[in-house]
């Protein structure tokens, strides 16, 4: 029987892996966004298994935003990331120092 | 074990997997292509959970949009992902630590809980008999009464992310040759070509 807690689990899991890629890929922002998008596919598995358990559909509803934003934030991404590599020729973050933040 | 236990434990395994090999493989590529496997594995869970619109919604949009979008940036870039790749042994041990105490953390989470005693009396929309109401059914009749103007606001939230990014990546280029439609219309037999009487047997 699959119960609850396997879906947490397995959500925890993946989430974790996806901070995991953040800390290990610290070059690479591609990998880096790739790592975002695991991050909310667990949160979305969270949701949709909250809401199949309790039998209440506005998780399912707050997955659907949650991609929305998702598919957002990947399309933004990706456009500063082209626009990055025209102006530096590289797409390595740790050089990203230009504003001295 | 019945197919579900096994069809949940097989996906779980895969996204798993997968989502491992996305953050370790070593061509930026080989790790859009195990982000699609992941995603189709969740998708497949939450076929398992009966949230069969979110699944669809996870193979269309996320496989058929995003990843997509993912593989064309990849492929486009002229980076050399080998040098971006270098620091991968040293980053690792905190890598590693980091996400051990995150996963502990959530174990901890996860071995002291339950829901509260009104839980299913707070419930905002009740799911309705999926033989009565398909899932599908379900969900649009929720989001387009309770929850329209959220919808139509990560419509817009759709739009700004399009416009922003068609904006950020547009670049006039100089040195191309374009049409000017007003310039060709605004053409006129005038100033176009000159009429030569050329009398015959002298030429010009």
């Amino acid at each position: 029987m699959i119960t609850l807690e396997h879906y947490l689990a397995l959500a925890a899991v993946l989430f974790t892996i996806g901070i995991f890629g953040i800390f290990v890929n610290r070059k690479n922002v591609i990998i880096i966004l790739m790592s975002i998008e695991l991050m909310l596919l667990a949160v979305n598995i969270n949701f949709v298994a909250f809401s199949t358990h309790l039998n209440d559909l506005v998780g399912q509803i707050f997955t659907l935003f949650v991609l929305t934003v998702a598919a957002a934030e990947a399309a933004i991404g990706l456009a500063i990331l082209v626009c990055f590599f025209r102006n530096r020729g590289t797409i390595a973050v740790e050089d990203v120092n230009v504003m001295k933040g | 074990m019945g197919f579900t236990v096994i069809a949940f434990y097989l996906f779980a395994f895969t996204a798993v997997a997968s989502g491992l090999l996305v953050v370790l493989s070593r061509n930026p590529v080989h790790s859009v292509l195990w982000l699609i496997l992941t995603f189709f594995s969740a998708a497949g869970l939450f076929v398992l959970m009966g949230a069969e619109y979110v699944a669809m919604l996870l193979a269309i949009v996320y496989v058929g949009a995003v990843a997509v979008l993912f593989l064309f940036v990849v492929m486009m870039l002229d980076v050399d992902f080998v040098e971006l790749r270098s620091g991968l042994s040293k980053y690792l041990p905190l890598g590693l630590l980091i996400g051990a105490l995150l996963l502990m953390e959530l174990g901890l989470i996860f071995g002291h809980w339950n829901f509260a005693e009104d839980a299913q009396a707070l419930r905002a929309a009740v799911t309705p008999d999926m033989a009565e109401t398909h899932n599908t059914i379900a969900l649009g009749k929720l989001i387009y009464t309770d929850y329209i103007y959220m919808f139509q606001a990560s419509g817009m939230i759709l739009l700004v992310a399009m416009i922003g990014a068609i904006v950020l990546t547009l670049r006039h280029r100089k040195d191309v040759k374009r049409q000017v439609i007003a310039d060709q219309i605004l053409r006129d037999p005038k100033d176009a070509m000159e009429l030569k009487d050329v009398k015959s047997g002298q030429g010009l």
